[in-house]
């Protein structure tokens, strides 16, 4: 079980008055998710690649098909009866994300494909904010998104990048941190969970500090969303993004939250459709927030798709969902010594459910063939974060990472299969 | 230092290890564990590669593993030789299992050899299909490019 210090520290919503959760019906639970009902080369399926993209509960496919089915049109455009329920169902997604983070209004949403174009969005549209001198502060275990906008906003604006240290266990070095944030710190950009290690970083206090230096912050919440409720304003970040797909919901949409008043500043990223309040030849006004942000047509029935998952989310006990993960990620650390050479990469002490580790004498994509072999999907190679895995001296991991729907019996299958492997090598 | 032609000559794949042997062997061992043991013993054959050789020109991009590649052609009979380096066992075995179907043929009758038939044969086309990130497919076509090099 997250302690709840913790939780606090990392500004997610908690329910500490709640009495202690019953445990999660896990056998309920997986009814809801079609696909893991299947096998694979002859075995049953064990999906432990939620790192990469998350299964979809039932609720997600009915409500997309729904929406394609009795709802469709252009949103915003308010001509016809279809149009009128496209938008609502559009922007009642929209409220849905903003109560999911507790941000205060719904102008602080912002549509986008996902993480990654919400980082580059923000990236992007500092650019004449930042100049020569200026630092721009992130961490050695950046996925490559929440790296290489701000090596290319360094390059544009003549700013430094600096990067915070981390530990061989996998925790955010917090005195490199502090000897690095100055006055010169314009931007902190950090991930809230690591997608390699699962470290669960403590970002209310990062992010109070950088505020103390008149810094900017950005928080990574791909990793952290699907384990998690984050609560922006408790955390007290500018930025907070993530991506629908990892979150139970549909591929090629995410989420900016963004404080108001500096959305407000930013410049438009894209310019068409929808963002525009009025064009001339002379000159074209921007359509207010969020709307200056979302050009074009926007993924209407992926926004409700990630509006329904985040409804399924939430009729779920949050509690009970992060007892059953800490119960899966123990068991598994539990076994790691069953395992001769055997070691998992990034030991902090809060940590989500995501075991990344390597065998000796095994590369991790003969780990991943022979999972496959087996029925069981990880992932393996650099996840995108290869700076980490030159730290770590690797060409890569093997990662195994859960969702509430995995069950102990598959933390089970995943160690046997390992045996079996091993046994091959022999 | 460099390869020799003696080097390329030796190579057991494809020549005292041939294509009819793994149909043999994968025919005989009937599950999956002792399939791939018995490719991950294919790739224990590959010859040592030079170290001389792990240079970026030879590197086969698209791998999860390393993956290096380089070929030689004698000039008594035009045959192709070639030899293949990874760090990862399955990546190995395949390989080797390339080999023993592509190694020492003339370059003609290499570009005629239909690698996919031969691994779905052995079922094993997952492994090359373009949808998997090993690298093995990228590889392929890097002999194929050699030998209509080498044919023309």
């Amino acid at each position: 079980m997250t302690d709840l210090s913790m939780a606090h520290s990392s500004g997610q919503q908690t329910s500490e008055h709640l009495p202690a959760a019953a445990p999660l019906d896990v056998a309920a639970i997986r009814r809801d998710f079609p696909i893991l009902e299947q096998k694979v080369n002859g075995k049953s399926l064990v999906y432990l690649d939620n790192g990469a993209s998350a299964q979809k509960p039932q609720v997600v496919l009915e409500a997309m098909d729904r929406y394609y089915r009795e709802q469709h049109s252009n949103v915003h455009r308010g001509a016809h009866t279809l149009g009128d329920r496209a938008t609502a169902a559009f922007e009642g997604a929209r409220e849905t994300v903003r109560a999911f983070l507790n941000a205060a209004s719904t102008r602080e949403i912002v549509w986008t494909r996902g993480t990654t174009e919400a980082i580059n969005l923000v990236a992007n549209g500092l650019t004449a904010k930042l100049s020569a001198g200026d630092e721009i502060l992130i961490s050695h275990m950046e996925h490559h998104a929440n790296i290489v906008p701000w090596q290319m906003l360094a390059e544009r604006s003549g700013a430094t990048l600096k990067v915070i240290a981390v530990t061989p266990e996998g925790e955010l070095d917090l005195d490199s941190f502090d000897q690095q944030l100055s006055e010169r710190t314009r931007i902190l950009a950090v991930t809230h969970v690591s997608n390699v290690l699962g470290t669960v970083n403590p970002v209310a206090e990062l992010v109070a500090k950088a505020k103390a230096v008149g810094a900017l912050t950005l928080l990574d919440g791909a990793q952290a969303v699907p384990h998690y409720r984050p609560d922006v304003q408790a955390l007290g970040c500018d930025f907070y993004v993530f991506s629908s797909h990892k979150l139970f919901g549909p591929t090629g949409i995410g989420v900016l939250y963004g404080r108001e008043q500096l959305l407000e500043e930013l410049p438009p990223y894209q310019f068409g459709g929808e963002m525009i309040e009025r064009v001339s030849f002379a000159k074209t006004t921007w359509n207010t927030l969020p709307y200056k942000f979302e050009a074009g047509t926007p993924a209407i029935a992926e926004a409700v798709g990630l509006g329904a998952a985040i409804d399924y989310l939430n009729g779920l006990d949050r509690r009970a969902i992060e007892a059953a993960e800490q119960t899966l990620l123990a068991k598994a650390n539990g076994l790691v010594d069953s395992i001769p050479g055997m070691a998992v990469i990034g030991t902090a002490r809060h940590k989500v459910p995501v075991m990344s580790f390597k065998i000796d004498g095994l590369h991790p994509s003969d780990i991943g063939t022979l999972l496959d072999q087996q029925g069981i999907a990880i992932r393996t190679g650099h996840h995108c974060a290869m700076p980490l895995m030159d730290f770590y001296g690797v060409p890569g991991t093997a990662r195994a990472s859960f969702a509430f729907y995995n069950t102990l019996e598959e933390v089970d299958q995943l160690f046997a299969a390992l045996q079996k492997i091993q046994r091959l090598f022999v | 230092m460099t390869a020799t032609e003696q080097q390329f000559r030796d190579n057991p794949l494809g020549k005292d290890v041939t294509l009819e042997d793994v149909f043999d062997a994968f025919e005989f061992l009937d599950d999956w564990e002792e399939r791939y043991a018995y490719i991950i013993d294919l790739g224990k054959q590959l010859p040592a590669f030079p170290e001389a050789e792990k240079v970026e020109e030879n590197y086969v991009h698209g791998c999860q593993s390393q993956v290096w590649l380089i070929h030689h052609q004698d000039d008594s009979d035009g045959k192709l030789y070639l030899m293949i380096e990874s760090d990862a066992m399955i990546v190995r075995g395949l390989a080797a299992i390339i080999l023993v179907a592509l190694n020492g043929k003339q370059p003609r009758d290499l570009l005629t050899t239909d690698i996919d038939e031969l691994f779905e044969r052995l079922d094993l086309f997952r492994h090359i299909s373009p949808t998997r990130g090993n690298g093995l497919r990228a590889m392929i076509g890097k002999i194929r490019d050699i030998a209509a090099r080498e044919a023309a």
